[in-house]
């Protein structure tokens, strides 16, 4: 991907291109340094001219942590309160000092400081890894110049802003440096930039002449210098500053900074100067805190904590007005409250002011609505879930040894209500390997491996057709037998593929070429031609292996890389380049010694994405000057001569063989150019070259344009594009969990496409509506054509009358950034929406970011960002959930990633799986959170009526304390961490189960009521009841009456038995753990009653020995718990029993197939019920054998009459 | 076996996990764990365990309810409400006067009638409506540091406003001590006197360990506000039984308290005078007063709610299981079949 980019780049940075004889330009001198921005001065070789202002620059210590020690206190404090929920429980906590708080204090504060203690540990601990990270690359040593030619080790952070360093191959650059002089002599060095943007070729980088001589440590004696330049800004790109040296001036551009964090190679040394240190480099600069992200759930979930306030906030005015009425009416006459000797809150003279005050005490009584613990429940929750995502075996990649990483807990449940996936193509859907697998040389097609595509859809094909047998008429499926024995064929004659060793991006096979075979080939003469122009018409770099003595090459792209590899194999080793030359080992049979030759480059015609072409012209050794050229095929045959088109017609056919079976194309041509017609044109050439002015680079396309003519074709070649393992299959099945997924990709159209067809995004009958903006017209034409084109597209789509016509959309980048303007861009989406792939080429980071945000505000949906690139960053964290591959290009999208995967195809699992439990754990969870916790405050409302709204609880207040943090909560985590509706197994076969994450059948409105209104019932039940049963009457042995202490336990007894069994209603899913959280909890109830009865009475109160005293010799006590305990689930368990019996959701029918071993016993049924059980699509191979199996039909009925005489052939049995 | 594997992601971990297998003899209850397979138990409600569940809490329920109700109905209860009829017919207009003149001899006499014959022991309480022992400012106020350690504790901040009375540190400090219920009932039948025993009716726990032995009364009641009852400033707070059973505070403002035990039968018919001490002032309030005496059974005192609840919800369940019997006969769903899958409508 980001090919063009790379491209464009590197012509800015003067390699090899047109512009890389060009002498160092005169015409634009020292930069006028002056004006803002431009205030930096650095003098070189001087740091202690740095030591002190104005010229003391921030060091070189950096710091990507969030606090300090001093600030994270206050800061993580800060962060904390900044939630609502824990800010009113700080006021809380705050007033419960206070005579106000019906609590004590420290039944408040208590669980306040666990609540937040627990999140600022984890905050801390986060922080404390990224510290332990910062200091690993701060205390990273690097050779400095110490004074006096002597250079000695230091650790990064101490260096300074003036300082010269030294860095040798392999290693990062410790800050921005100006390049001086390397281990070349002229002063190039090789960078590679995977920490900056994901590229993983190499750039190249050169120092001014004049700093040349500075090629070793003693040079750097006398050494200095001045520079002047810009001041820290992010631009990786450009680089605007003078050099003095030697009281001359020379301007600095981009191609003279390295960059910290990008890493030196194949040079042996270079030496730098620090300009920018520590946070003021460009990296640094660049970096953004990515955006916190919240789920929807967790957002929902907000509105139902604002409910639970209004509701709060009502139920203290109704009692807050209830206590001052009863206060200023009754109370005088309660002589047994001394009302004449009272303070302001129970003063019958000033109902107002005791009626506020007690407004306070009520909210904070009533405090148990809102669910103090459900933030911090659902943190720990969200932790373990992360974790078993980190350690699920299914997700951890063997090659790589990584597993999946949950990076940020908190979007765990998102993960299950995905709507769309956006996908980068190169590294996430593809491995950015590119195999040499096929070429077409004078006519002949080369290469007997199938691509993987073929592979995969033979594969997926047989095995469908093996599914579909039971439903196929046997007319049909004699057809289909034979098909299938075919691609039978293909998938076997694969498998010895897997026992040779492989080369990378070599996957060629065919004896007539191999071995130097290729001599006793017909056109022997057009085949070395073939290969000749493999290995000279490049840009790369050989870099010798000394383990193998094998050439590996650092080309621009990796089928540049394929290429040389394949020309390697063929016996045409590229060995060596020079600034002019390139230099070739040739194998000739015939002579069987190798022979080395050289080949002058005189010009390189530069491969831009307009020209879809590179072109070199050589003189051989034999002094014949060849143009060689390699394109895309359209623009190749356009250029051939009239001789040249001897093989057109062959090479067309086998280049679209290679692009049905997904492979990249190029053709190869070549001309032979007269001495004098070249000098002439070199000319014109070496006119353009050397002219200032912004039409320069058109001119120099003109002149190319001249010689690209009159070509003569040699051949092609197929490149297969390699997809990541498994990534076809994914897509199917993503697809038929109902994801969309569009494809993002900075690759040029054709690529896209045969990638769209290679993972079964696109297929053969798929209606393709193609977007592409016109160049070299005004912007408001191309943007009104656009508009056009979208409404077309929109109307065709609707007036379509076949109900599994597919289409599939497909635009340009030029074309997007019209399509994203506002007033188009709902058009666009529309379309888009419609269409049942969409692929997007030639798009930009910026414009990456720009479509996720218009699927995501314009659907309201949740999408999903999976890339691995430094472009895919702005995809990445502006979507709900950002995905890195954790690959082969650098870490940046994993470190703005949600969570990391090393493979694309882990994301089935990662969805369909964790995804679809975790949003029904944490939906569920927090419904049954609110149930509790209504069901619990609400008790206390009930009994306030009862005490003249005086703000008494009738619980004690370590119960309360308790109840959230202690004999509720575990359970309620046990659900949030292990339930599980169906195992994981299931979840894959069925793929449509994940759709009631989307539809968000597990919380929506319907559901929190019904638990709200589940929670209310019980309250009342629980409330009731008890003081009916515990009404006045004698309780227990010796006639004495239950009292305040001996109700409100009995009562909690029956809330914690209730509540307890209500959530093992809830689950489906038990193993030991839930029964021991579960039960556990009730038996913890009974253990802190035992233990706290036995404590001093100055602490326990009314408590002390009550269970044992009073309640456990109660036969109404446990009659009472029985009799409550039952009547609140019993709606609740009437109502799953009737839901599950009459209107039963899939996952229901499943659990119930399951729970009969019913899959066990009726294999086929499974089978076919798992076949069905996929959302429609048209997407994947699964639509793929669909749509064939429908022209079959579609066929066979036409031709019903001559196949009626086969029906007799009786089929095997699959 | 499985054709797919169903997952692409299963392609590469399946040979993970046989190697894992292959080296180690079996997996571990721990990576069982982390991979959540550990071995659960996956209930499903189907009709018959629907059915089954429903019938049998029903089947326990109402046998339950009916024993409940058979303990709640043998035992005996008198209520007699006294405190309109106790106020002599001159100050039924103004009762409040009546009770907080001092001058005024409370005496009252009445007489009760047994319906039943009522087996000893015979639990005596005074029951009182409307009054909210439960209000917060009322349960506040009361030190039990100083009802267990006396005048050693000085800190009663907590007895507000009950807390000092000239000067000087009350003990038991508090509006609940201060309140403390004073009417006394004697009673007789026929000629004698039906002994009451007004022991061993608080708390065994609260007697041991929340009222001090060595803690006497001091400075009680002693101020221009009178509240309630009076101690006896001899007897040790442990002894005063009668504060410890009303410092149990109340949950609800209607409720009795245990006054003491006849522990005499009382045959049916029988005529017992109560000889009462109108004292306490519930009049201000519009309070009612009750006498009560009951019986008690193995469940305690009257109540029949918790048997009608309990034969209620044995019933409701019942009748929950037979209309889902009917409906599953009406409306068969093929359980193990697939019909109703979503993607099969």
């Amino acid at each position: 991907m980001a090919r063009g980019r790379i491209r464009a780049r590197i012509r800015r940075s003067h390699l090899y291109t047109f512009t890389c004889l060009r002498p160092r330009s005169k015409e634009d001198g020292p930069h006028p340094m002056d004006g803002p921005g431009y205030s930096r001065i650095v003098h070189c070789n001087q740091p202690e001219m740095h030591k002190k202002k104005p010229f003391k620059y921030c060091s070189n210590y950096t710091s990507t942590t969030k606090y300090n020690v001093l600030t994270f206190l206050p800061k993580a404090l800060y962060e904390q309160f900044h939630r609502v929920a824990n800010l009113y429980f700080l006021g809380c906590a705050i007033i419960s000092v206070t005579p106000l708080s019906p609590f004590s204090a420290v039944s408040m504060i208590a669980p306040l400081v666990f609540v937040v203690g627990l999140s600022m540990a984890k905050e801390g601990l986060e922080d404390w890894r990224r510290f332990m990270q910062d200091m690993k690359v701060n205390s990273r040593k690097v050779s400095v110049h110490e004074g006096d030619g002597v250079f000695g080790y230091r650790p990064w952070q101490k260096i300074q802003v003036g300082d010269v360093v030294k860095v040798e191959k392999d290693q990062f650059f410790p800050a921005d440096l100006l390049l001086l002089s390397s281990g070349y002599e002229d002063g190039i060095c090789y960078v590679e930039t995977m920490n900056l943007d994901g590229e993983t070729n190499l750039k190249v980088k050169r120092a001014l002449e004049v700093t040349l001589p500075l090629g070793e440590d003693g040079a750097f004696k006398t050494f200095t210098g001045t520079i002047k330049c810009e001041d820290p800004n992010p631009s990786l790109y450009t680089f605007v500053g003078n050099f003095e040296y030697d009281r001359q001036l020379y301007p600095l551009d981009p191609s003279q900074i390295l960059l910290r964090d990008s890493k030196l190679r194949n040079t042996t040394f270079v030496y730098g100067v620090v300009i920018f240190t520590g946070h003021d480099s460009k990296v640094m600069q660049n970096s953004t805190r990515s955006p916190s992200k919240r789920s929807r759930i967790e957002r929902k979930m907000d509105y139902i904590i604002y409910i639970l306030f209004s509701l709060l906030l009502v139920i203290s005015l109704i009692s807050s007005i209830g206590f001052a009425v009863k206060t200023k009416l009754q109370m005088p006459d309660w002589w047994y409250l001394a009302p004449n000797d009272t303070d302001n809150y129970y003063n019958p003279q000033k109902p107002a002011i005791s009626g506020l005050s007690h407004l306070v005490t009520a909210l904070i009584l009533y405090g148990y609505l809102i669910p103090i613990s459900l933030y911090v429940s659902i943190e720990v929750v969200k932790v373990l879930q992360a974790s078993f995502i980190n350690q699920d075996i299914h997700m951890y990649d063997e090659e790589t040894g990584k597993p999946a990483n949950a990076r940020t807990s908190n979007l765990n449940e998102e993960l299950g209500q995905v709507d769309t996936i956006l996908s980068d193509k190169t590294g996430t859907l593809t491995c950015n390997q590119m195999d040499f697998l096929k070429c077409s040389i004078a006519g002949t097609a080369y290469g007997v491996r199938s691509s993987e595509v073929e592979i995969a859809a033979a594969k997926q094909m047989a095995m469908d057709f093996e599914d579909q047998d039971a439903e196929m008429s046997s007319v049909s499926r004699r057809k289909n037998r034979a098909s299938e024995i075919e691609l039978e064929t293909v998938v076997t004659s694969t498998y010895e593929k897997d026992h040779k060793p492989t080369i990378k991006g070599f996957c060629f096979q065919d004896s007539r070429l191999m071995d130097g075979n290729w001599f006793n080939e017909p056109n022997s003469d057009v085949i070395l031609l073939f290969f000749r122009i493999l290995a000279v018409c490049h840009t790369a770099i050989p870099e010798l292996n000394e383990e193998t003595g094998t050439f590996t090459y650092e080309a621009e792209s990796p089928d540049e890389g394929a290429f040389l590899v394949a020309a390697r194999e063929f016996g045409f080793e590229f060995f060596k380049r020079t600034q002019s030359s390139v230099f070739i080992r040739e194998r000739h049979p015939s002579s069987g010694q190798p022979i080395e030759r050289e080949f002058k480059i005189l010009n390189l015609l530069d491969f831009t994405s307009k020209r879809k072409r590179m072109s070199v012209i050589v003189r051989d050794e034999d002094g014949q000057i060849l143009l060689l050229c390699k394109g895309a095929d359209s623009i190749i045959f356009d250029r051939l001569s009239k001789n040249g088109r001897m093989y057109e017609e062959a090479t067309t056919r086998h280049l679209n063989e290679y692009g049905e079976s997904g492979l990249r194309t190029l053709a190869l041509a070549y001309r032979k150019l007269e001495e004098s017609e070249y000098a002439a044109w070199n000319n014109e050439f070496h006119k353009a070259k050397t002219s200032v002015g912004a039409d320069r680079d058109e001119m120099l396309e003109q002149v190319s344009d001249i010689m690209e003519r009159e070509l003569t074709l040699v051949g092609a070649t197929a490149v297969e594009d390699k997809l990541q393992k498994g990534v076809p299959q994914c897509i199917d099945k993503l697809a038929q969990a109902g994801l969309k997924i569009w494809v993002l990709t900075g690759d040029k159209m054709e690529t896209a496409i045969n990638i769209g067809f290679a993972c079964s995004l696109l297929r053969q009958g798929m209606k393709q509506v193609c977007i592409s903006a016109m160049n070299s017209e005004a912007n408001e034409a191309v943007k009104e054509n656009i508009l056009n084109q979208i409404t077309n597209a929109s109307q065709m789509i609707q007036l379509e009358e076949d109900p599994h016509a597919a289409f599939a959309l497909i635009i340009d980048g030029k074309s997007l950034t019209y399509a994203l303007e506002d007033d188009i861009k709902q058009q666009f989406l529309e379309l888009a929406v419609e269409c049942a792939s969409v692929i997007c080429c030639r798009v930009s980071p910026k414009q990456k970011a720009l479509v996720t945000r218009l699927v995501k505000q314009g659907t309201g949906k949740t999408t999903l960002a999976i890339g691995d690139g430094a472009n895919d960053v702005g995809m990445i964290q502006e979507a709900d959930i950002g995905v890195g591959i954790s690959g082969v290009e650098g870490m940046q999208a994993v470190m703005a990633s949600d969570f990391s995967l090393a493979q694309f195809r882990f994301l089935e699992r990662l969805l369909v799986v964790h995804g679809h439990w975790c949003y029904k754990r944490i939906a569920q969870m927090i419904c049954y959170f609110f149930y509790k916790n209504i069901a619990f405050g609400l008790t206390l409302f009930y009994f306030e009526a009862f005490t003249g709204f005086s703000g008494q609880s009738v619980y004690d207040d370590w119960y309360m304390l308790l109840f959230n943090v202690v004999l509720t909560s575990f359970p309620v985590i046990s659900l949030g961490v292990f339930e599980q509706d169906v195992s994981s197994d299931v979840c894959l076969q069925f793929p449509t189960l994940y759709q009631q994450g989307p539809r968000n059948l597990f919380f929506d409105w319907y559901r929190i009521f019904g638990w709200m209104g589940n929670g209310l019932y019980s309250s009342l039940v629980i409330f009731f009841l008890n003081i009916m049963i515990f009404y006045d009457q004698a309780f227990r042995n010796g006639g004495q009456t239950a009292d305040m202490g001996a109700l409100g336990t009995a009562m909690f007894t029956c809330i914690i038995w209730a509540l307890n069994c209500q959530i093992a209603l809830t689950m489906s899913h038990f193993t030991w753990i839930q029964h021991l959280l579960i039960w556990g909890s009730i038996v913890t109830w009974y253990l802190f009653l035992f233990v706290y009865g036995m404590i001093t009475p100055t602490i326990s109160g009314n408590a002390y020995q009550l269970l044992v005293e009073a309640l456990a010799p109660a036969p109404i006590y446990w009659l009472a718990i029985l009799l409550v305990t039952v009547a609140c689930n019993l709606p609740y368990m009437a109502h799953i029993s009737f839901q599950r019996c009459f209107n039963p959701m899939d996952h229901h029918i499943i659990q119930e197939i399951k729970y009969c071993r019913k899959d066990v016993e009726d294999h086929r049924m499974w089978t076919r019920e798992r076949s069905k059980a996929r959302q429609k699509t048209n997407i994947g191979f699964t639509a793929r054998v669909d749509a064939k199996i429908r022209q079959l039909r579609g066929r066979l009925q036409r031709k019903q009459p001559s196949v009626e005489h086969v029906n007799d052939i009786t089929p095997s049995s699959s | 076996m499985e054709v797919d594997g169903a997952s692409t992601s299963n392609g590469g971990a399946s040979t993970s996990n046989g190697r894992a297998n292959g080296g180690r003899s079996r997996r571990t209850a721990f990576d069982l764990f982390k991979q959540q397979q550990l071995p659960a138990c996956k209930p499903v409600l189907t009709p018959v365990w629907v059915i089954t569940a429903f019938m049998l809490i029903g089947s326990i329920f109402i046998p339950l309810g009916l024993v409940t109700l058979h303990a709640s109905r043998s035992v005996v209860e008198i209520v007699y409400r006294y405190d309109a009829e106790c106020v002599p017919k001159a100050f039924r207009g103004n009762k409040v006067s009546y009770i907080k003149n001092g001058s005024i001899p409370k005496n009252c006499y009445r007489s009760l009638k047994v319906h039943k014959h009522m087996k000893a022991p015979i639990y005596i309480y005074y029951q009182l409506d409307n009054y909210y022992q439960n209000h917060r400012r009322y349960i506040k106020s009361r030190s039990d540091q100083q009802l267990l350690h006396g005048h050693a504790h000085y800190d009663t901040s907590s007895c507000q406003p009950e807390e000092y009375n000239n000067g000087l540190p009350i003990v038991p400090c508090g509006l609940i001590a201060w309140s403390l219920f004073n009417d006394t009932f004697t009673f007789i039948r026929g000629r004698a006197e039906l002994k009451v025993n007004r022991k061993n009716i608080a708390w065994e726990s609260d007697r041991d360990h929340k009222f001090g032995k060595k803690v006497y009364p001091i400075n009680f009641q002693n101020g221009t506000l009178i509240g309630g009852a009076k101690l006896d400033p001899d007897i040790p707070l442990h002894d005063q039984e009668d504060l410890i059973v009303w410092m149990r505070t109340s949950a609800l403002p209607s409720f009795r308290k245990l006054y003491g035990r006849i522990e005499e039968d009382l045959e049916a018919d029988d005529v017992v005078f109560v000889t009462l001490m109108n004292n306490y002032n519930t009049y201000s309030f519009g309070g009612k007063k009750k006498l009560v005496l009951s019986t008690t059974g193995w469940l305690g005192g009257k109540n029949d709610f918790l048997g009608a609840a309990c034969i209620f919800v044995g019933s409701s369940s019942i009748i929950l299981s037979i209309v889902f019997m009917l409906l599953h006969v009406k409306y068969r769903r093929n359980y193990r079949g697939t019909s109703y899958l979503s993607w099969n409508w």
